[in-house]
């Protein structure tokens, strides 16, 4: 927790204020009348429900594209922001959750892109751009980075931090960050607050967009929240709880972020023994039973998802054995698992999960297609029948039954991706981040989704690198770490330090994500 | 998609209407446009023998298309298409003059081209080679194969009954241009209503998520390429049979114009969405912006300038509406 330094109270002048800011796409009013300033050595949160105008107020300040109405000022001065140069040249850089960096290229070389220090006849100071990326690691007490290493080798939140320091490298006095840990374990969150904390002792201004309350709570000293296009409050982080922040983002009140029922559990539904499958599935052994939500937990890196996918056959394992309501089966492809009942909602639904060009419709059947298409030729009114109910049972906004998938919200896509697969009545449902980057309001209802599923005798294997999240809805809760289960821990005995813990194992190894 | 908006045509009026705006529609419109203005012009350019002459020498283009458009929206591209047609129409024509019956030189084209492209897409599919190398490896080997083996010598002399362009279908419907009418009508159909159709799809829209859903990818790309041979394959039998020679040569920029129809045909060149109606309707405009440029005194030198307008207006026009759609 940081207590509010007397540095920017009242008195203290903004280093960036906006200004009614108007912004409209065809169809959309997507800022109306937005204000909000950002003092010298402060962190302000942004919070909002995805499509609340986060994303397009930060691309305002950082010059993506202009405001139909309202003002930037900073320093007191209205600036005009018409290119991103000019908020770079205004001290205001941003870090998007997709990095922007040259992977072939090393540490110094991506920081000082651009801006490369020269020396005669325009060739580069390759000294002087090592001596200075030494020198900005060492102001931020970075340790754990060389100069000369490509960045196409580091951790995520190793990169981040190139990225940083590459906004320090331009004198960036205004920091935005969107969604920073999106892709972090919580090591690296850690380590990102570390840096954020230094970064305010510098008098950097930072705007920090995420989803996490309880992030926001560890960092920000004041939060503004966004809805529907406008301002809705901005409050000291101090002087408010998350109940009521919550509150202002969805517009109305949560009773419980984690709506987990409890339901009878019943006979084992997946046995897994020893599988294998290298490098980061070793001997693991689980089981999950009909009505059960077992959590995953694990830092990134830590085999999750490969074991799921060698369960689901992506990655078929190499040896050990796996069983299905008591059966032995053998799992070499998607097909097959899909055929025994396995459903797999895939971390990443951009890439993995959704098919973007083809409409709510399609999508749905996509996983079903053998039900909807006896004898190989689709059944339209089958397939319609299909879709319909899963558009209705998971609430997806949609324009229709024909609109584009892609055009939907992340929370929206993330319904269908969930939906296509149980068109397929599995017994057994992974989920793998069920709801990374999506927002409050339909987080909570994938949660009572998950629960309802439960209640209907599904088992459920949640892989999710949310704490809260595993805590709140796991019967039971897994840790992997190294590619290995290395405890197990019963929904009373979970806790957050205990699973935390688990899950870092002894510090130095922490690092192995890399 | 255009596809789903027009199973939608009589349920509501928006969606006529949207219907009206896809890219067939807007094609068909094209063609029926440019037929009129230019007939308005010169009136001999819509006599009944021009028009078949132009659907008669182009049809095996529009056949040809419908396999393109099928590889390019499985989110691949075949840039062999034209110098395969070259090698399959000589393979045609001198089984034929070589005393073969008939129906052997009709179909051995038919199932050389399925060899040649499945073999193509086997290679891309599970050695994951990038299309556009493979198949511009099988471009320079078929081209260079056929004038080493030909010399670029003429078939000529062939038997009577050889001519598919000589049948006519109930005295009227020329045998090609049937066969092309017939082979997009299938082709759409079952891109549309088929499970293996949907596949293709989803293998180019988003090949992860597809295989995710059980839809092997390598097998759906070796279909495409098989079906793509097959329908490259009635292209060349088409192509054989229309004149009383073949030259042994590859056609110059054949593939470029196969491509162009697949593509002003509202296939997107990303993978994911298209038809095979839209390919033929543009297949069909580009032999009659061809033809109408004659008609209009202006050299028909012109016709490949215009291909490229075309593709450029297409493509421009399809990613304004992409990003209007995201900016929404």
């Amino acid at each position: 927790m940081t207590s509010a330094p007397a540095l920017h109270d009242k008195a203290a002048p903004p280093i960036l204020s906006v200004r009614g800011i108007e912004k409209s796409f065809p169809g959309v009013r997507a800022l109306s009348g937005v204000s909000f300033d950002v003092a010298e050595g402060e962190v302000h949160a942004l919070l909002g429900e995805n499509g609340a105008g986060k994303s397009t107020l930060i691309k305002i300040v950082s010059g993506v594209f202009p405001p139909d109405g309202g003002e930037v000022i900073v320093d007191g001065k209205p600036v005009s922001l018409a290119r991103p140069d000019d908020a770079r040249r205004a001290g205001i850089a941003t870090i998007y959750q997709e990095l922007l960096l040259f992977p072939e290229l090393t540490v110094a070389e991506n920081i000082f892109m651009g801006h490369a220090p020269r020396k005669g006849f325009g060739r580069l100071d390759w000294r002087a751009m090592r001596e200075k990326t030494r020198a900005l690691l060492a102001a931020l007490e970075i340790h754990d980075l060389q100069a000369d290493r490509i960045v196409g080798s580091l951790s995520v939140g190793n990169r981040q931090r190139v990225e940083i320091l590459r906004a320090l490298s331009q004198d960036a006095r205004i920091l935005i960050m969107d969604e920073p840990t999106a892709a972090l374990t919580e090591y690296d969150v850690t380590r990102l607050f570390d840096i954020v904390r230094k970064l305010k002792a510098r008098g950097v201004a930072v705007i920090y967009i995420s989803h996490k309350l309880d992030e926001i709570f560890a960092i920000a000293d004041r939060v503004t929240v966004l809805r529907d296009g406008a301002h809705v409050a901005t409050r000291r982080v101090a002087d408010t709880d998350a109940a009521s922040l919550v509150q202002s983002m969805v517009g109305r009140k949560i009773e419980s972020l984690f709506p987990k029922i409890t339901v009878p559990i019943g006979a084992p539904v997946l046995e897994v023994r020893d599988l294998e499958r290298r490098p980061l599935t070793k001997k693991v052994s689980l089981t999950v039973r009909a009505g059960e939500i077992v959590g995953l937990a694990g830092l990134v890196g830590s085999g999750r998802s490969e074991l799921a996918q060698t369960i689901f056959g992506v990655t078929p394992a190499e040896s050990g054995e796996i069983r299905i309501a008591g059966a032995r089966v053998a799992i070499a492809s998607p097909a097959q698992a899909r055929a025994l009942g396995i459903a797999y909602v895939p971390e990443d639904r951009g890439t993995q999960g959704l098919v973007r060009a083809m409409t709510v419709r399609e999508n749905f059947s996509l996983a079903a297609l053998g039900k909807v298409a006896l004898g190989g030729f689709i059944d339209r009114t089958a397939e319609r029948k299909l879709a319909g109910e899963g558009v209705k049972r998971f609430a997806v906004k949609a324009s229709s039954l024909e609109q584009i998938a892609g055009k939907l919200s992340g929370g929206n896509q993330q319904k269908i991706v969930l939906g296509k697969w149980l068109a397929n009545q599995p017994k057994l449902l992974i989920l793998d981040e069920p709801t990374r980057g999506i927002d409050v309001g339909a987080k909570a209802e994938i949660h009572r989704l998950m629960g309802e599923l439960a209640s209907q005798g599904l088992a459920i294997l949640m892989i999710s690198s949310e704490l809260p999240e595993v805590l709140g809805m796991s019967d039971r809760v897994l840790v992997m770490r190294e590619g290995r289960i290395i405890a197990e821990f019963s929904r009373e005995k979970a806790t957050q330090e205990a699973v935390g813990a688990a899950m870092m194992g002894s510090h130095d190894s922490a690092e192995q994500a890399a | 998609m255009s596809t789903v908006v027009l199973s939608q045509v009589q349920a509501d009026p928006r969606r006529f209407l949207k219907a009206l705006a896809s890219q067939e529609a807007l094609l068909a419109i094209a063609v029926i446009v440019l037929a009129v203005a230019v007939g308005l012009y010169n009136p001999r350019f819509l006599a009944t023998r021009n028009l078949s002459d132009v659907l008669l020498g182009n049809a095996y283009i529009a056949v040809a298309a419908v396999g393109m458009s099928m590889v390019i929206v499985s989110g691949n591209i075949d840039i062999s298409v034209g110098s395969l047609i070259g090698v399959l129409a000589t393979l045609s024509g001198t089984l034929a003059v070589n005393g073969a019956p008939i129906i052997v030189a009709w179909l051995a084209p038919l199932v050389a081209g399925i060899l040649v492209m499945a073999f193509q897409g086997a290679i891309i599919a599970y050695l994951r080679i990038p299309a556009i190398v493979v198949t511009l490896g099988m471009l320079s080997i078929l081209k260079g194969g056929l004038i080493s083996v030909t010399g670029g010598k003429w078939i000529t002399d062939l038997p009577d009954g050889f001519h598919l362009a000589d049948t006519e279908l109930f005295g009227i419907v020329p045998m090609p241009v049937f066969l092309m009418i017939v082979a997009t009508i299938l082709a759409a159909l079952w891109m549309r209503y088929s499970a293996p159709g949907r596949a293709i799809y989803a293998v180019g829209g988003n090949a992860e998520a597809a295989r995710l859903c059980g839809i092997s990818q390598p097998r759906t790309i070796v279909m495409v390429f098989a079906l793509h041979g097959l329908f490259a394959g009635m292209a060349a039998l088409l192509y054989a049979t229309q004149l009383r020679v073949i030259q042994s040569t590859v056609p110059p920029n054949l593939e470029l114009t196969i491509i162009t129809a697949s593509v002003v045909g509202g296939v997107s060149i990303l993978g994911g969405v298209g038809t095979v109606i839209g390919s033929t309707l543009a297949a069909i405009l580009i032999a009659e912006i061809a033809s109408a440029l004659v008609f209009i005194d202006v050299s028909p030198y012109w016709i490949r300038a215009v291909q490229g307008v075309l593709i450029l207006v297409t493509v421009v026009a399809d990613i304004l509406r992409r990003r209007r759609m995201a900016g929404a």
